[in-house]
């Protein structure tokens, strides 16, 4: 399958502390990806990289054949244009409704008539439920009707590769599978690439069709849910199994 | 902590912004106290030098983004979209939202100033002189730079403060996703229509001040109203209003770019944003007195 994402040699350093130590991997056009780790291995950065909301000390990062790193913020507006991100805690804006959050990039984009805003966004809303709730104010919600406010608006022109970052983090089990359920379906309708950053294993591991597993700053290993399931790699089974004991050393005896 | 290093501290603190006085909670140093204040190794004079380097940095690098900043607004004003609907919504903010508190202000200030001219001018009889005075002080003076501490504290800090909070919220970030320039759709309609907006607040405070001063001085005081105007109209000419209408416009570029680079380079959550909106009120008044000097010697020199 053609790729669509490929990312080489991502080196970004804060202060003394490096967190991308040489980041390498492509995503095949039309997958579910799913890249996990540990927190604090650096996935959250890798992601605004991957967005360009930042630029890394070395490497580079190709959406779609063309190296963002490099490119002045027109073009790379252009590009983001093909992009949607649903944030961590949704970055919903506070000051406009539920409705005007998931036209707003509907009408950011231009072009489309006003019957075609309306059309838009109340299909978007009906497909996470939320068109009972479009009046609301984002202070109004609950954490998980905010994400999925901030689904609907990351969904909302239909783009070519959808960002995940920790879709389900901080959520119940039922309304975290409801989200799961909600990606899966709109992978499967609007078949575009979608990438989730978690470290929600079971969750991720049931919807994707590539997992890839991050440590210390690099990609250490990747395979389909299956492989990862059964694999011996002692780092993964322990991020699989959930346990304290093992390579990764979570560093809290000291 | 001895005694006399907590003097010192504080003292440094009085010269410099590197430096961070850390009064003890408790008799046990946790480690971000530990990270605050300097190794008790080092010699105060050499920790002083390193605080100097540290304020002045930090200094300098704020002048930096800030001028980052304004260069970028600039770029983006005059690139398509035109951001009309939030430039009317700064206007409506920045502007019409302050006219009852900027007429309220200037309407005090004409009035004491009417009644501090009085009792000075009463003992040589020269009340005559009341009127032109009190207007001079206020196209000139008063009027831009009381009008322009009153815009910072009501605007600038909600600038600073919405500006940080969608910077820590990732909302910025998440414009910027959109293919939406974050200096462009927030920084550049705020600049604008503080820039505008302040010309036409001093302009309604020298009314509003004037009416006061006639108020008090003829109503109150029992002065002859011919006498009062006639003053004004005699020694008033339209340079004094140029001079005090171009502070103005200085004084709204000068606070806009303070409170929105503040807020907008924003980091550490809540207090990070009180921090910001503290130093962008502070740094915004001290730098429209500083610029209210300079310019009064330049363009009365």
């Amino acid at each position: 399958m053609a790729e669509i994402i490929r990312v080489e040699e991502l080196v970004k350093g804060y202060d003394t502390q490096k967190v991308l130590d040489g980041v390498n991997f492509s995503i095949a056009k039309g997958s579910i990806t799913a890249i996990m780790g540990v927190s604090g291995t650096g996935k959250t950065v890798l992601l605004r990289h991957l967005i360009g909301l930042e630029k890394p000390d070395s490497g580079a990062v190709y959406l779609d054949g063309t190296n963002i790193v490099s490119m002045g913020s027109k073009r790379l507006n252009r590009i983001r244009r093909r992009l949607g991100v649903l944030f961590q805690e949704a970055a919903l804006f506070d000051s406009l409704c539920v409705w005007d959050n998931v036209a707003f990039p509907i009408r950011e984009h231009r072009g489309f008539s006003r019957t075609q805003i309306v059309e838009k966004v109340e299909d978007k809303l009906a497909m996470v439920g939320m068109l009972k709730h479009s009046g609301k104010l984002p202070s109004e919600l609950s954490g998980g009707m905010r994400k999925r406010v901030g689904l609907a608006r990351a969904l909302a022109l239909d783009p070519e590769i959808v960002f995940f970052d920790e879709p389900t983090t901080g959520l119940d089990p039922v309304t975290r599978a409801a989200i799961y359920r909600l990606i899966s379906r709109t992978h499967f309708e609007a078949s575009g690439t979608f990438v989730i950053v978690s470290h929600d294993i079971e969750g991720v591991l049931d919807i994707s069709d590539e997992v890839m597993m991050m440590w210390a700053g690099k990609i250490v290993s990747r395979g389909t849910p299956e492989q990862i399931r059964k694999t011996s790699d002692p780092l993964i089974r322990q991020f699989v199994t959930g346990s304290a004991d093992g390579p990764i050393d979570v560093d809290m005896t000291n | 902590m001895s005694q006399r290093r907590l003097f010192g501290l504080v003292l440094c603190r009085l010269f410099c912004r590197g430096a961070k006085v850390v009064i003890p909670m408790t008799n046990v140093q946790s480690p971000c106290e530990a990270r605050q204040s300097a190794s008790p190794s080092q010699s105060l004079t050499v920790w002083f030098g390193q605080c100097c380097l540290q304020g002045a940095m930090s200094f300098f690098e704020e002048i930096g983004r800030g001028l980052i900043l304004l260069v970028a607004s600039v770029y983006w004003v005059f690139r398509p979209p035109i951001r009309i609907r939030q430039f009317m919504e700064q206007l409506d903010f920045v502007g019409a939202q302050s006219i009852v508190l900027i007429g309220l202000t200037g309407g005090f200030t004409g009035m004491v100033s009417v009644l501090q001219g009085y009792t000075g001018l009463h003992r040589y009889g020269a009340e005559s002189m009341i009127g032109a005075t009190v207007a001079l002080a206020l196209a000139r003076e008063l009027g831009p730079v009381i009008s322009a501490l009153m815009i910072v504290g009501r605007v600038g800090s909600a600038f600073t403060a919405e500006l940080g909070s969608m910077r820590n919220t990732q909302q910025i970030d998440a414009l910027a996703s959109m293919a939406v320039e974050p200096v462009q759709y927030l920084v550049a309609p705020r600049i604008i229509a503080s820039i505008l907006c302040m010309p036409v607040l001093t302009i309604i405070f020298c009314f509003f001040g004037m009416v006061g001063g006639y108020w008090v001085a003829v109503g109150y005081l029992g002065l002859d109203a011919g006498m009062f105007l006639g003053g004004v109209r005699y020694y008033l000419d339209a340079g004094d209003v140029a001079h005090g209408l171009t502070k103005s416009v200085v004084f709204g570029l000068i606070f806009s770019l303070v409170a929105c680079s503040e807020g907008y380079h924003a980091r550490g959550g809540a207090r990070g944003v009180g921090l910001a909106t503290t130093r962008s009120v502070v740094v915004s008044a001290v730098l429209v007195l500083l610029g209210d000097y300079v310019m009064t010697s330049v363009m009365f020199g």
